[in-house]
C-alpha cells in the first residue's frame, strides 16, 4: 500500500498546479508548472530517500511553482499599471521561486536511478572535457565535494560549462540563484541541492556523506547530451 | 622575567567551549524534540566552536572576547574567515538562553509596556515576528533587537550568520530559521515551528533581563573603560 502512495504521490501535485495554470493562461501570464519525475521516489535509495524525494518535489518545489506563479501575476498586475515600486519590490520573489523552479526542474533531470544507469561515469566528450579541464574524473568530485560542504547557510553547487570559452568549472551559487547569475554564458551540466532540506532527514547535519554518496544517482548521460549540445 | 622562560613555565592557552543549554535536552518537547536539540547543539553548535578554536590557533583574533571578534571580524560585510564560526557559536548560545521549558505566551511589566509602546500591542509584535520570520528567504535567524539610535525594539531578520552586534544592534532574543533547526520536527512547515517558538518556548524571564542591560546601554552609553 505504501509503494502505490508512492508512485501515484508525485503527478497529483502536478494535477492539482496544472488548473492553475490554465486559468492564468487565461489571463496572458505564461505561469510554471510542477515537472514530473521522471522515476519513483524511493527509486534513489538508499543514496536520497523516498521520504525526503517526496517532500523535496511535493512541498518545497512545489512551493516554489505556486509561489512563482502568484509573483508573476502580481508583477503583471503592477507593469500594466506602471507601478514602479511593486515592480522593483517583486523582483527578490521572483528571483527566489523563480530561481528554486530553474534549479530544481535541472536537479531532477540530475539524477538517475541505479538500475537505469544512474552513477555511470561519464564517457566521450564530456568525460575527455573533464580530464582536460579537471586533471581526471575523481579531480572532479573531490573539488564538487569540497566546494559543496564549504558553502555556507543554503545553495547549489554545479558542473558548469563555459560555452563561450569551452571550458568547464566549478561553481557554487547561494539559495535559490541560478547558475548564470554566476555568468552569461555558464551553463549548468550538473547541479547539487545543498540546502539541508535536501538531506537533513537522511545525513543529518554530516552535509559530506550526503555528498559522497550522491554520485551513485548522478545522471552523466543528461550532462553529457546537455554538453554536446552546447559545444556543437 | 627570567623565571617565566624556564622550561617548568608552559604557556597557557585558552579558547572557546561549548555551553551547556539552562535546561535538560528533552525539556522542550513537544515542540522541540530531544534528537534536535541532540543534534543542532551537540553537533552544530559544537562543531562551530571547534571550527572558531582551530581558526584562533593561528589567528590575530586569538584571545578577543566573542563580540569584539563578531563586530571586528564582520569587517563592513566583508566577513573575514572566523567571522562566520564566532558569529554561529554566539548566535547558538543565545538561541538556547532565548528559550525556556513551559513558557512563551505574552510577557508582563515593563517589557509588556515597550511592546506596546514599539508594536501597539503584543497581538501585532507576534504576527510581526511570525511574519518576519516567513518572509526570509534561505537560511538566517529572526530577532527581537533594541536599536540604539531610535531607542525603540524592532524584529530583524539576518541572513546565514549575520549577527545584529555586528549592525549596532543591542540581541534582546532570537530563533534560528536554518532548516537544521526544524527540519526533523516540523518538516518544512516553518510556519508551525515559528508559532510553537513564540506561544511556547520563548523566555521572557531572559528577555527581560537582556531588556533592562540593554537599556542601561542605551541610556548611559557604552562603558569608556581607559585602557591601561
Amino acid at each position: 500500500m505504501a509503494l502505490r502512495t508512492l508512485i501515484s504521490g508525485k503527478t497529483l501535485a502536478a494535477a492539482a498546479l496544472g488548473g492553475a495554470r490554465t486559468l492564468a493562461a487565461a489571463r496572458g501570464v505564461a505561469t510554471v508548472a510542477l515537472p514530473d519525475l521522471p522515476y519513483d521516489y524511493g527509486a534513489l535509495e538508499p543514496a536520497i530517500s523516498g521520504e525526503i524525494m517526496r517532500l523535496h518535489h511535493q512541498k518545497h518545489h512545489a512551493a516554489y511553482v505556486a509561489n512563482y506563479n502568484k509573483a508573476l501575476e502580481q508583477l503583471d498586475a503592477a507593469v500594466t499599471k506602471g507601478d514602479a515600486t511593486t515592480v522593483v519590490q517583486l523582483q527578490s520573489a521572483i528571483k527566489f521561486n523563480g530561481g528554486g523552479h530553474i534549479n530544481h526542474s535541472i536537479f531532477w533531470k540530475n539524477l538517475k536511478p541505479i538500475s537505469e544507469g544512474g552513477g555511470e561515469s561519464p564517457h566521450q566528450k564530456l568525460g575527455w572535457a573533464i580530464d582536460e579541464d579537471f586533471g581526471s574524473f575523481e579531480a572532479l568530485l573531490k573539488k564538487m565535494n569540497a566546494e559543496g560542504a564549504a558553502l555556507q547557510g543554503s545553495g547549489w553547487v554545479w558542473l558548469a560549462l563555459d560555452k563561450e570559452a569551452k571550458k568547464l568549472s566549478v561553481e557554487t551559487t547561494a539559495n535559490q540563484d541560478p547558475l548564470v547569475t554566476k555568468g552569461v554564458n555558464l551553463v549548468p551540466l550538473l547541479g547539487i541541492d545543498v540546502w539541508e532540506h535536501a538531506y537533513y532527514l537522511q545525513y543529518k547535519n554530516v552535509r559530506p556523506d550526503y555528498l559522497s554518496n550522491i554520485w551513485k544517482v548522478i545522471n552523466w548521460k543528461y550532462a553529457g547530451e546537455v554538453y554536446e549540445n552546447a559545444v556543437a | 622575567m627570567q623565571g617565566c622562560r624556564s622550561r617548568r613555565c608552559s604557556k597557557v592557552v585558552s579558547y572557546y567551549g561549548l555551553i551547556t543549554p539552562p535546561y535538560k535536552l528533552d525539556a522542550l518537547e513537544p515542540y522541540m524534540s530531544k534528537r534536535t536539540v541532540e543534534l543542532h547543539w551537540g553537533k552544530h553548535h559544537q562543531n562551530y566552536v571547534d571550527g572558531l578554536n582551530k581558526q584562533l590557533a593561528t589567528s590575530m583574533f586569538y584571545g578577543y572576547t566573542l563580540e569584539e571578534l563578531i563586530k571586528e571580524g564582520y569587517n563592513n560585510g566583508n566577513p573575514l574567515p572566523e567571522y562566520n564560526n564566532a558569529a554561529q557559536v554566539w548566535n547558538h548560545h543565545f538561541f538556547w538562553e532565548s528559550m525556556q521549558p513551559e513558557s512563551g505566551g505574552s510577557p508582563e511589566g515593563g517589557v509588556l509596556q515597550q511592546i506596546e509602546k514599539d508594536f501597539g500591542s503584543f497581538t501585532n509584535f507576534r504576527e510581526e515576528f511570525i511574519c518576519s520570520a516567513l518572509s526570509l528567504l534561505g537560511s538566517g535567524w529572526v530577532w527581537l533587537v533594541l536599536k540604539r539610535e531610535e531607542r525603540k525594539l524592532s524584529v530583524v531578520c539576518t541572513r546565514n550568520a549575520i549577527s545584529p552586534l555586528a549592525l549596532g544592534d543591542i540581541p534582546i532574543m532570537n530563533l534560528d530559521l536554518w532548516e537544521h533547526a526544524y527540519y526533523l520536527d516540523y518538516k518544512d512547515d516553518r510556519r508551525m515551528y515559528v508559532t510553537n517558538f513564540i506561544d511556547h518556548l520563548v523566555s521572557w524571564h531572559t528577555v527581560t533581563l537582556r531588556m533592562m542591560r540593554g537599556e542601561a546601554f542605551v541610556n548611559l552609553g557604552e562603558p569608556n573603560i581607559p585602557v591601561a
